[in-house]
């Protein structure tokens, strides 16, 4: 597994959730200026000098759990709030997106140019703001300083790490089966027409050499899919064409986002996997965590600027009725912190476990007594 | 011509590893094993695809860590004795080939490079050893392709001749082996597909 991994992670599902949070947030009729801040207060925290520097350390993917809390963290960065029937929804969307993104990347390489695609978006979204766009552009520096020079291989591994992550996740989304790139069952359609990734040839020729390298005779043959040669390579360049549309923003207004339920995981198997997680796991995901919320600055709301919040249903009463209904095993449980004697170790771990009381037991975030965001907040 | 034979379901699914199916056969029963993440999944079958025993089998770890992620699972047939290899990234254990007991435990030193083991795979085209003159190809296209390979009397050279190619659809094919000698049959692993795709020539 690679452990270069992370960074590519957060910044493509962080961009999938800002598209979602503004088509919602245009949808709701939120005011433009209202709106605004929001975003320009999201972008501001993940852009983070000292979040990057953390995130762009060389270590393993966080669990699920602990990168869940991280969004959840993300997404209360402003005046916005989400009960967490939206926000289990907008988490849905966003892995989900990113996994199609994954999947149907050309060359392992190419996750790059979606991540790209994401940063350019993003700089759409605070166009006005010069000092959240260095950030940006910062990061886009500091991601061709680590990723510019890897190998294929090292990109597949990449890739490999990233398909792990969502292996088993086939929460069936509305858009992707309109647009039929997801059948009802899930899965994601791979077509085998198209243009062949760049570099790569139109399958359907044999080639046969001899000792010396010599090419001594060709034979065609039936490959099965209905390829085309690719048209151009997409820029890695600050700016620049980026040929593959993966990563651009899907959503309009139009658009309403919904996610189906229903028959969405059937691998019970690998669910209980992560949910009985041994204490060690959670104490290393932990210590990653407190080293990364205590780099991340989350801005309180200041002034007089009234909060409001942002559901990703159609009504309030479908919110209602989708946290009544989710299936039990795609429930996000958020870390849940134990004291035990190591942990302790760990300077700035003690010291923000010493801001707070000690719980025994795991507990499920609620939208109320949400004593872990509660915590967060002291951070 | 290869037609679709009835599944094999898996507990788990299948991870998105190079070369994740190893097929072992013994007597009249074939095993097989896929690595789904931090376990393999050891199956057995009986003929036409019956399936038997499974079981999920993890590999050690020392007291207070946690299970690392397997990258490749393989049966070697070795002289005499059968070997059940894991490797992930903290090292290499062999085990009896069930799965029942483990007889040696090679551990990395944390700075080492992840293992290669095997079947060293650095594309994710991979092909297996010729069930006589023939090599099974299967890729994250969707496609499995099966190649006659034969020496030319003429020139001495090898040719390659494309016999049969089938599609897996929507699934990014992950393993591939052929499940008998003769190359009459072969059997497919995709990522997140909780099965093992069976074909047999018709």
């Amino acid at each position: 597994m690679s452990v270069r991994t992370l960074p590519l992670l957060f910044l493509n599902l962080g961009g999938e959730m800002l598209y979602i949070l503004d088509q919602r947030l245009r949808a709701q009729n939120i005011p433009g200026d209202k709106a605004r801040k929001v975003l320009n207060d999201i972008i501001s925290t993940m852009f983070n000098r000292k979040f990057m520097e953390e995130l762009f350390k060389p270590q393993e993917l966080y669990s699920k759990k602990a990168l869940r809390t991280v969004y959840d963290r993300l997404a209360h960065a402003s005046i916005m709030r989400l009960n967490q029937a939206s926000m289990d929804k907008l988490y849905d969307l966003m892995t989900m997106a990113f996994k199609y993104q994954v999947l149907l990347c050309p060359r392992p390489r190419d996750v790059l140019l979606v991540t790209f695609n994401h940063l350019d978006a993003i700089k759409g979204f605070i166009q006005d703001s010069p000092t959240i766009l260095h950030q940006v552009d910062e990061t886009f520096r500091q991601l061709t300083e680590t990723y510019g020079g890897l190998s294929a291989g090292e990109f597949q591994m990449i890739r490999q790490t990233l398909l792990s992550f969502f292996q088993d996740l086939h929460i069936r989304v509305s858009i992707f089966l309109k647009d039929r790139v997801q059948n009802s069952n899930g899965r994601f359609v791979l077509p085998v027409s198209g243009p062949v990734p760049w570099g790569t040839e139109v399958p359907g020729l044999i080639r046969m050499f001899n000792r010396k390298g010599e090419e001594v005779r060709k034979a065609e043959f039936k490959h099965g899919g209905n390829y085309v040669a690719a048209p151009k390579e997409g820029s890695f360049e600050l700016y620049g064409d980026r040929v593959l549309k993966l990563g651009t923003n899907m959503y309009s207004v139009n658009r309403p986002v919904e996610t189906h339920m229903s028959g969405a995981s059937k691998n019970l198997a690998s669910q209980t996997q992560e949910s009985i997680a041994p204490n060690p796991l959670a104490k290393e995901e932990l210590n990653l965590l407190a080293r990364l919320m205590g780099g991340m600055e989350i801005k309180k709301p200041s002034g007089p600027e009234p909060g409001f919040r942002l559901n990703l249903f159609t009504t309030d009463e479908e919110e209602e009725q989708a946290a009544l209904t989710r299936p039990e095993e795609l429930s996000y449980e958020v870390i849940n912190i134990q004291a035990t004697q190591d942990q302790q170790r760990n300077e700035e771990l003690a010291q923000i476990m010493g801001e707070f009381e000690v719980m025994d037991q795991p507990r499920r975030i609620t939208s109320k007594g949400d004593d872990l965001l509660a915590m967060m907040d002291e951070l | 011509m290869f037609r679709r034979e009835r599944s094999i379901p898996l507990r788990g699914s299948a991870a998105a590893l190079c070369n994740n199916l190893s097929v072992l056969q013994q007597r009249n029963l074939t095993h097989f094993g896929v690595v789904h993440g931090p376990s393999a999944q050891l199956l057995s079958a009986a003929p036409e695809g019956v399936p038997l025993a499974q079981r999920q089998l993890h590999a050690k770890e020392g007291a207070g860590v946690s299970s690392p992620l397997i990258t490749q699972v393989h049966w070697c047939v070795l002289p005499d004795r059968v070997l059940l290899v894991l490797a992930s990234h903290r090292g290499i254990q062999m085990y009896e080939s069930d799965g029942s007991v483990m007889v040696y435990w090679h551990a990395l030193d944390s700075g080492d490079a992840s293992l290669e083991l095997l079947t060293p795979d650095t594309s994710h085209r991979h092909c297996h050893e010729p069930a006589q003159g023939q090599l099974l190809s299967a890729a994250e296209d969707t496609f499995v392709h099966i190649w006659k390979l034969s020496r030319s009397p003429e020139s001495g050279y090898i040719e390659v001749e494309h016999c049969h190619g089938a599609c897996v659809p929507d699934t990014q094919v992950c393993g591939a082996r052929f499940c008998d000698p003769s190359g009459s049959s072969f059997a497919v692993t995709g990522y997140d597909l909780a099965e093992i795709l069976r074909f047999s020539s018709m």
